[in-house]
C-alpha cells in the first residue's frame, strides 16, 4: 500500500473514560509487528476529524457524549467515511454514538451519527456493571472465538431492522440489556459492542477481524502472532467469571 | 444513653481487634458503633472544629499533613491517620480521642455529601478529581455534581480548592467561601468537557483554563500559587498577597509539594500561619507506608502507591530518571475497583529499556498493555518473588547489589506488599500494614 494505514482514535479529549484508547493502540500494533505501514492518530475534538481507514470512538461520561455526537454530526467526516468502507471500531458510549437515538443525562433522547440502527434508551435497573461472556454466532461472517470483557453502562439498546445484527449473545452479564440477551450490534464495517476499555486487549481475534476489514485488499498482513500473554489473561478471565457463576449457582442451591 | 453506649462499644471492638492482631480495627469498632447510633458521627463533631479532605490523589497525605499544621499552635488535633476513610473509620478515630478540638478527616469522594452533612465542618479541601474506580463511582461528573450540591446546601463552610482542576472548580463554585489555590492538575483529561454547559475546556501552557464554549467558565484568580524551580528541586507557594514561603518536604514529587501547600492554605483558614504550618510539615517523611524504604524478600526496596491514570503519570514521572528495576503490582480486588482497564490510560512506554517484573492478581492484564507497549518484561504471580526476581535480574545484567528496587502498586497490591515488608521486620513500622488492611475493609463495605 502506498499510503500508511491510518488508525484514528476519535476525541480521546472527551471518549476513553476506560482506557479505550487502548484499542487504537492494539491496531496500530498489530498491523505495525506485521509489517504494515500505519499511522496512529489521536483526532482532538477541538479539529476537523481527520480521514483515516479505521476510527475507534470510545466511552465517556454523559455530557461528553452529548457533545462528541453532537460534534461528530456537524463535522460529517465520520458518517462519510464509513459510508466509503472506513471501519469504525465503538465501545460503550461510543457504541450508543453511532446509533440513531442515545439518552443525555436527563434520559432525554439525543440524536446519534446513525452509523448502526439501534436506538439506546435509559435502563430502568440498576446500571450494568461487571464481567461479559458472550458468543458471537455461528456460521456468521464475524465467527468468532469466546468474547471475554467488561460493561459498565446503564443504557439498554434495541436493534432495529435495516441490516444491523447483533455481535454476539451473552452467556454472562448484560450486553443490550433491552430482553433479547444480544450484545453489541455490526452493519457492514462498523462495529460497536459494551465490552469497554481495551475489548481488543482480551481479544485478539476481534482486533485482527477488523484490521481484516481495513487491510482487505492485502492478504499478507495476517501472519500469526505471538499471543501468549492475551491468551493468558483471556483463560484467566474467563475462568474466574465461570467460577462466579459456580459460586453462585451453588448457593442458590443451599438456599 | 445510647450515645455512651455506642462509644463504649467502639472502642472495645477496636481494642479487641487490634488484639487479636486484625489490624487497627477501627473499621469493625466504627460499625458497630454506628449500629447503635446512627447519629454518633454527629455527635462526635459537635463543638470541635472540623476540617475534611477529599479528591481523588493525596487524601491520606493531605490529611496527614493538614493535621500536623493545624497543631503547629499546640492545639490537640484528632484524625483517622489509617486511611479508613468512610463514616465507620470517621467514628472510630474520634471515639478514640473525644476532647481534641481539631478534627481533621480523610474522606471518600463519594461520601463527602454525607460527612459533610453530618459534621458541619469548618473547612473543605476539595484536591482533585479523575478517573478511579468507575465500577465503583461511574462517573468522575456525577461525583462532582454531588459535591457542588452538598457545599450548596452549606453556608457555613469555607473551601479550600484546586484551582486548576476545571471539575473540582465547578463543584467548589456553589460555596459560599473559596479560597483558590493553583495546585496544578497532571492529569487533564477528564476535564476538557465543561462541567458547566457541556462545551469544552481549553487549557492554556500555563496551567490556566477556560470554557472555549463561552459560557464564561474558567479558571478563578488564586490566593496561592504553586511554583517550582531548579528543574523541579525546590518548590514555593506565592500568595496573591505578596508573601512567599518555601515548601520543603521529605516527602519526594511535585504532587506532595502540591498537596502541601492545599494543607498550608487551609491551615490559614483555621488560624495557623502558613510559614508555622509548612515548618510543621517539614518533618513527615512518609505518609501510610507511601516512599517507604524496606527490605522485602530481602531485598532493599522503595514502596509507592498509585492507583489512577492521573497517580500512575506523577509516580512513573517520579521514578523516570532512576534506571533501576522496577516492580509493578495490580490487584482488582473490592477496594481497587473490579475493572483495571485504566491500566490503558497509564504511559506505562515510560518504562521500556527498564528491568520490569509484572505482578499482583491481574499481572496478566498488566502483561498484556506492557506487551503493546513495547516493554520487555517477566511476569511473577506472587509480588515477593516478584521482587526477588527484579533483583536478580538487574543483577545478572551488571547492576550492584545493594541497589533498591522500585515496587509501584495500587492500593491493596501496596499493602500486601508493605504487610510483606512488615512480617520481614527490616525496620518496618508494623503499624502501617495494619492500617493499611483496615482501610480495604472500609472499602469493601460499600459495595456489599
Amino acid at each position: 500500500m502506498s499510503a500508511p494505514l491510518r488508525v484514528a482514535i476519535v476525541y480521546p479529549d472527551l471518549l476513553g473514560t476506560y482506557g479505550d484508547g487502548g484499542n487504537g493502540l492494539i491496531l496500530a500494533r498489530r498491523a505495525e509487528w506485521r509489517g504494515v505501514d500505519v499511522e496512529l492518530v489521536q483526532a482532538a475534538s477541538d479539529v476537523a476529524l481527520p480521514e483515516a481507514d479505521i476510527y475507534c470512538v470510545g466511552g465517556g461520561e454523559d455530557g461528553p457524549q452529548v457533545r462528541a455526537a453532537r460534534s461528530l454530526i456537524d463535522d460529517g467526516t465520520l458518517a462519510r467515511r464509513a459510508a466509503a468502507g472506513a471501519v469504525v471500531l465503538a465501545v460503550c458510549a461510543g457504541y450508543q454514538i453511532v446509533g440513531t437515538s442515545f439518552p443525555g443525562a436527563d434520559g432525554s433522547p439525543h440524536e446519534g451519527v446513525a452509523l448502526l440502527d439501534i436506538v439506546t434508551t435509559k435502563g430502568l435497573g440498576a446500571r450494568a456493571v461487571g464481567e461479559v461472556v458472550a458468543e458471537t454466532e455461528a456460521g456468521t461472517p464475524y465467527t468468532l472465538p469466546t468474547l471475554t470483557g467488561f460493561e459498565n453502562h446503564g443504557g439498554q439498546t434495541r436493534l432495529g431492522g435495516s441490516g444491523t445484527v447483533p455481535l454476539a449473545h451473552v452467556t454472562h452479564g448484560v450486553g443490550n440489556g433491552d430482553g433479547s440477551g444480544t450484545e453489541g450490534a455490526v452493519h457492514g464495517r462498523v462495529l460497536g459492542t459494551y465490552l469497554h476499555g481495551p475489548v481488543l486487549a482480551r481479544n485478539p481475534a476481534l482486533a485482527d477481524l477488523v484490521l481484516g476489514w481495513a487491510l482487505d485488499d492485502d492478504g499478507a498482513w495476517s501472519s500469526p502472532l505471538d499471543d501468549s500473554a492475551a491468551n493468558a489473561l483471556r483463560e484467566e478471565r474467563l475462568a474466574a467469571t465461570m467460577g462466579t457463576v459456580r459460586r453462585r449457582r451453588r448457593l442458590g442451591r443451599h438456599r | 444513653m445510647r450515645y455512651r453506649l455506642a462509644i463504649l462499644t467502639t472502642r472495645a471492638v477496636n481494642a479487641t481487634s487490634r488484639r487479636l492482631g486484625r489490624g487497627q480495627g477501627t473499621v469493625a469498632g466504627g460499625r458497630s458503633g454506628l449500629r447503635i447510633d446512627p447519629q454518633l458521627l454527629e455527635r462526635l463533631t459537635v463543638g470541635r472544629q472540623v476540617a475534611l479532605v477529599t479528591g481523588t490523589n493525596g487524601k491520606t497525605t493531605t490529611t496527614r499533613l493538614l493535621a500536623v499544621a493545624l497543631g503547629a499552635d499546640g492545639t490537640r488535633v484528632v484524625s483517622n491517620e489509617t486511611g479508613s476513610n468512610m463514616p465507620p473509620g470517621h467514628v472510630a478515630a474520634l471515639a478514640g480521642d473525644r476532647t481534641a478540638p481539631r478534627v481533621v478527616l480523610e474522606v471518600d469522594e463519594i461520601y463527602l455529601p454525607r460527612v459533610l452533612a453530618a459534621t458541619k465542618p469548618a473547612t473543605v479541601v476539595l484536591l482533585n478529581l479523575s478517573r478511579d474506580q468507575l465500577d465503583r463511582t461511574n462517573e468522575v461528573r456525577m461525583v462532582a455534581g454531588n459535591w457542588r450540591a452538598a457545599l450548596a446546601a452549606a453556608p457555613h463552610v469555607t473551601v479550600v480548592a484546586n484551582a486548576d482542576d476545571p471539575l473540582v472548580v465547578w463543584a467548589a463554585g456553589a460555596a459560599a467561601h473559596v479560597c483558590w489555590v493553583a495546585a496544578g492538575l497532571a492529569w487533564q483529561l477528564d476535564a476538557v468537557g465543561c462541567p458547566s454547559c457541556g462545551g469544552r475546556i481549553a487549557f492554556a501552557a500555563d496551567g490556566s483554563w477556560a470554557c472555549v464554549t463561552g459560557c464564561g467558565f474558567a479558571r478563578p484568580q488564586p490566593v496561592a500559587t504553586l511554583r517550582a524551580t531548579d528543574h523541579g528541586t525546590t518548590y514555593h507557594g506565592l500568595w496573591a498577597d505578596g508573601r512567599a514561603h518555601q515548601i520543603t518536604l521529605a516527602l519526594p514529587g511535585r504532587f506532595n509539594h502540591a498537596n502541601a501547600l492545599m494543607a498550608a492554605v487551609a491551615a490559614e483558614t483555621q488560624g495557623i500561619d502558613a510559614a508555622d504550618g509548612l515548618a510543621a510539615m517539614a518533618t513527615i517523611g512518609e505518609v501510610a507506608g507511601r516512599f517507604t524504604r524496606r527490605e522485602v524478600g530481602g531485598v532493599p526496596t522503595r514502596l509507592m502507591l498509585a492507583k489512577n491514570p492521573a497517580g500512575w503519570s506523577e509516580l512513573l514521572e517520579l521514578v523516570e530518571g532512576d534506571g533501576g528495576p522496577i516492580v509493578v503490582s495490580i490487584n482488582a480486588r473490592t477496594a481497587d475497583g473490579a475493572d483495571p482497564s485504566w491500566l490503558w490510560d497509564v504511559p506505562f512506554e515510560r518504562l521500556a529499556s527498564r528491568i520490569v517484573v509484572a505482578t499482583g492478581d491481574r499481572c496478566r492484564d498488566l502483561s498484556v498493555r506492557l506487551h503493546y507497549a513495547g516493554v520487555a518484561h517477566v511476569m511473577e504471580t506472587d509480588p515477593i518473588a516478584a521482587v526477588r526476581t527484579a533483583h536478580a535480574n538487574h543483577v545478572a545484567a551488571g547492576g550492584a547489589v545493594d541497589d533498591r528496587v522500585d515496587v509501584i502498586g495500587n492500593y491493596t497490591a501496596f499493602d500486601e506488599l508493605l504487610g510483606a515488608g512488615a512480617d520481614a521486620g527490616a525496620g518496618a513500622d508494623a503499624g502501617a500494614g495494619a492500617d493499611g488492611t483496615d482501610a480495604t475493609t472500609d472499602a469493601a463495605s460499600v459495595d456489599v
